[in-house]
């Protein structure tokens, strides 16, 4: 099958690549571009371990062709801390609040609750629950991650974060 | 997983893919969000051997008011009907229904055409369509035609959409102001397709029944319209015991298999769960 030129945007950088069409999103990611921070957990679009933000949408890399995302803008988890490098709110807010053990979700987390905060500046509780609900984390209870995206809300809000009393 | 190879074909327009349809015969899938088919081919349920992605033509998406109608463009998304203001005022079960189905990321990119079309009978929105008395527009070779969805509906992946057929557009009747409404769905956790599912639209005047449709999810293989269960509540107040003799006659139209979810007899009741409470909840809500 001939393969197909395709050009987008990566955290900024513009990729030009030839792609066969059945090579999914989360592939072309990690095995021809090296950009590994998007894992693969399930591979059937139900962890949300893939998940990269394209066009402003967060996506499940693994259930997108890489032909489907011809002139698009994505953004991965390495394309989420600030340009000087120091960390995102989010980033910073999921090392102060605990919110990975094993960290294998931690990138699609991060970059779903990176399209969350934007659509939202200041979600309930209820809302970055039900904003998360396609990414899977089997260690922490979520409870540390729903706190990491508080604290990320309130430092972008400029405000100082303040745990719920228990 | 990796699906098998296959032709990518990207039209820009609804008369290209048509074209590329009628070319291909039946070596050419339509893929539109992709969250049924991609599955099913990194699978290799599936292994079409040329893929024409809808995503390309800028006239399938959309939601625009026509008349007393709303028409929605094959390819918008379930993001884009929760986002949409026109439809939270004119028709919140599409909003409500939609917020049920799979999670966030797949919202993005689910297509109400790919869940209308593609005969599913675990799909949402096959049902609400019914219930909401929905026309699809689809085009072929021949032309363009309407289809009522009520009359849409065959069997599992079976519907009345023509190969060489693109489902092109959803016209949706807006409810009489004041309607009551409710879309109830028993599914195990987020993500998952309803154990069974009801669909709830109705008018009440002087405290009782006005109209009313009613259509459930999941509960055999297609969606159905529980036309005897309305026949019985139009007209009453909805007291408890016409409710118990409408949920009896729509449990009674079921035949669900038995799947993870359940054995048979419990879907079947949960069906009527759900349209106990998909009608209170209408109920409250409506008004006269």
């Amino acid at each position: 099958m001939a393969k197909s030129q395709v050009a987008m945007k990566i955290n900024g950088k513009t990729v030009e690549a030839l792609v066969e069409p059945r090579t999914l999103l989360i592939y072309f990611l990690r095995d021809q571009l090296g950009i590994t921070g998007p894992h693969i957990g399930c591979d059937t679009s139900h962890c949300g371990a893939c998940t990269v933000d394209l066009d402003g949408k967060s996506v499940k890399s693994c259930t997108v062709f890489a032909v489907q995302a011809d002139g698009a803008d994505i953004i991965t988890i390495e394309g989420i801390a600030n340009p000087d490098g120091t960390l995102h709110a989010l980033q910073e807010g999921f090392r102060q609040m605990h919110g990975l053990q094993c960290g294998f979700c931690t990138p699609g987390m991060i970059t779903r609750a990176y399209r969350l905060l934007q659509e939202n500046k200041n979600p309930t509780e209820e809302e970055i629950r039900y904003g998360i609900s396609g990414n899977l984390c089997r260690c922490t209870g979520y409870q540390n991650i729903v706190k990491a995206i508080q604290y990320a809300a309130a430092k972008l809000n400029g405000v100082t974060f303040q745990e719920a009393a228990e | 997983m990796i699906p098998g190879s296959f032709n990518y074909h990207r039209p820009k327009s609804v008369q290209e893919a048509v074209g590329l349809l009628a070319k291909l015969g039946d070596d050419g899938r339509l893929l539109a969000g992709g969250h049924s088919l991609i599955p099913t081919m990194k699978l290799r349920l599936a292994t079409p051997a040329n893929l024409i992605d809808l995503g390309g033509i800028a006239d399938l998406k959309g939601i625009r008011a026509d008349g007393n109608d709303i028409v929605v463009g094959a390819m918008t998304t379930q993001h884009d009907l929760i986002a949409s203001d026109l439809l939270a005022s004119k028709i919140p079960i599409l909003r409500e229904t939609s917020a049920q189905i799979a999670d966030p990321q797949v919202r993005y990119v689910g297509t109400l055409g790919g869940n209308v079309a593609n005969g599913d009978p675990a799909n949402d929105m096959p049902a609400l369509m019914m219930c909401l008395n929905a026309t699809f527009h689809a085009s072929g070779k021949s032309g363009e035609r309407k289809i009522a969805a009520r009359g849409f509906y065959q069997g599992l992946y079976a519907t009345a959409l023509q190969s060489g057929e693109v489902l092109t557009a959803i016209r949706i009747p807006v409810p009489a102001a004041g309607h009551g409404y409710a879309y109830e769905k028993l599914k195990r956790k987020i993500g998952d397709f309803a154990t069974a599912a009801a669909a709830v639209v109705l008018t009440m005047k002087g405290g009782k029944v006005n109209s009313c449709a009613i259509a459930l999810t999941n509960v055999a293989d297609k969606p159905l319209l529980a036309e005897e269960a309305t026949k019985i509540l139009i007209g009453s107040a909805l007291d408890a015991a016409t409710v118990k003799r409408a949920v009896a006659a729509a449990e009674a139209i079921t035949s669900p298999a038995e799947d993870p979810r359940g054995p048979a007899q419990y879907r079947t009741k949960m069906a009527g769960v759900m349209l106990t409470r998909a009608l209170a909840r209408a109920k409250s809500l409506a008004k006269g």
